[in-house]
């Protein structure tokens, strides 16, 4: 990038794991070290570097989720992932637009921001960030017919079904929307703004996520909770206890963790809006069902 | 009984639902980078044919329904039930009207059919995709008339009803397509 980014390579291969209770991650097992994991993103090795003075970054990288294979999933995929220091979220967004308009210039170029709720309201006339669970799973049953039997207790998982199937399908496929300001409780390493909202944005185009960012959260404790409510899931969930990465928290205990915007876009997904493809098997070389 | 996980899930798996056998007819998967993941299923119901569309969450799981699709030859029909056998053990079975629907009308004896079982009951029967028939009735054949325009309605031996050129008469044999009711080619017998 011709924006002042350094070019930075992390290993696809760690001793830690993600803490994200949403992502399922490759364990290996090695003779030397025990478990050792894909990693799903970039993203702690490259805040390590941030907080060791690397300055703004980037990287083209492979990531790896188990179970995630379909349409738009391939369990190995192409991450193009940056940060920039001394940016927020708003400028991120520009830069990531700008990169994906560039990729895909078949789309419109200019992006329409929408809040969360903004685009819940719009499209259900409910409020994600303040009305009840109860009148959620109304909407959900309501107009997912689909879903009528199924159990939505969990206030996130509800939010993001409403999202990926009700709200997003009527984005505009041949323009990118951006949705702003997440409920807390959707904020991974977002920073949560003065409204009490995470900081953090995805590009979609249509209902088809490209890119992800936060304005980053800098504070060491700050993640350590977030790491601890995740195993809280994790473990009311039955899934492996995975231990924190305390070389990450570490480097944010220095204290030098600059001020900084992160942003991790689907490069194969990118292709697919460029090419026009419907699967996401017509980018890749290789998918999983022909290795 | 078995289940099946989402993670499973693929077309033409058999699950039960609602109590009832059906069969998986298209499985995607939907999930946001930092969410729940779902799987969003088409899914036929094997009793009555309707398609439904259910979301699941990922990871849960269903029980699986003991569906096997096996060949049998048709034997006959004694007006309640269509009886079958198997070529290989010799087993008979007999299908109801509500399993063999529409494709009675395409059956001949000793047509190696599909039978779907359910927990060994015959749930529906596939015939053979093209079957060679006879004419039973139709309009008189117009001679010399081999452009297969127009066309005229011809009952088959079975029963069955299909279009057919003009110069087709009764007693011809016809190669026809049971699945689109077309009519392919007089067949030489």
């Amino acid at each position: 990038m011709a924006r002042g980014y350094l070019e930075v390579e992390t290993p696809v291969l760690g001793r830690s794991g993600v803490a994200d209770a949403q992502l399922a991650q490759f364990a290996l097992s090695d003779p030397v070290y025990g478990s050792l994991y894909l990693q799903t993103s970039p993203e702690y090795a490259m805040k390590r570097l941030l907080a060791s003075g690397s300055g703004s970054i980037f990287q083209i990288t492979k990531a790896f989720r188990q179970g995630e294979v379909g349409r738009f999933h391939n369990p190995e995929f192409t991450l193009v992932e940056w940060y920039g220091v001394g940016y927020d979220h708003l400028h991120l967004i520009d830069e990531a637009c700008a990169l994906i308009a560039r990729l895909a210039p078949s789309l419109m170029p200019e992006a329409r921001l929408v809040s969360f709720r903004q685009a819940f309201r719009d499209r259900l006339g409910v409020d994600p960030i303040d009305d009840p669970t109860g009148l959620l799973r109304e909407c959900a049953h309501a107009c997912l017919p689909s879903t009528r039997e199924l159990v939505l207790d969990d206030r996130d998982a509800l939010l993001d079904l409403l999202m990926s199937q009700a709200v997003a399908p009527h984005f505009p496929t041949d323009a990118m929307t951006v949705i702003t300001d997440y409920p807390a409780s959707q904020a991974a390493l977002a920073r949560i703004n003065s409204q009490g909202l995470a900081d953090r944005f995805e590009i979609y185009c249509g209902a088809l996520e490209l890119a992800n960012g936060f304005h980053e959260e800098a504070n060491r404790d700050e993640y350590a909770a977030r790491f601890a409510a995740e195993a809280r899931k994790r473990h009311a969930r039955g899934l492996p206890a995975i231990a924190q990465d305390e070389r990450l928290l570490a480097a944010l205990a220095q204290g030098d963790f600059p001020e900084c915007a992160g942003c991790a876009l689907g490069f194969d997904r990118v292709l697919m809006r460029a090419l026009g493809a419907a699967h996401i098997n017509d980018v890749l070389a290789f998918p999983i069902e022909q290795t | 009984m078995s289940t099946y996980s989402t993670n499973e899930f693929k077309n033409g798996l058999k699950i039960m639902l609602d109590s009832d056998p059906c069969s998986i007819i298209e499985n995607e998967f939907v999930k946001p980078g930092k969410g729940q993941a779902f799987n969003r299923v088409r899914i036929r119901n094997l009793k009555t044919g309707r398609v439904v569309e259910r979301t699941f969450k990922s990871g849960d799981t269903v029980e699986g329904a003991d569906v096997v699709d096996v060949e049998m030859q048709y034997l006959y029909s004694d007006g309640e039930f269509w009886y079958f056998m198997s070529p290989e053990t010799y087993e008979q079975l007999g299908a109801d009207k509500t399993a063999v629907g529409d494709s009675a009308k395409w059956l001949k004896e000793q047509a190696l059919c599909l039978v779907t079982l359910w927990n060994g009951v015959p749930l529906s029967v596939d015939p053979p995709v093209h079957v060679i028939l006879k004419v039973a009735d139709t309009d008189p054949g117009v001679r010399g008339d081999t452009s297969g325009g127009g066309g005229k309605p011809a009952t088959l031996e079975t029963g069955a009803v299909v279009r057919v050129p003009l110069f087709i008469n009764v007693g011809d044999s016809l190669k026809v397509n049971t699945q689109t009711g077309e009519y392919i080619a007089r067949a030489k017998e």
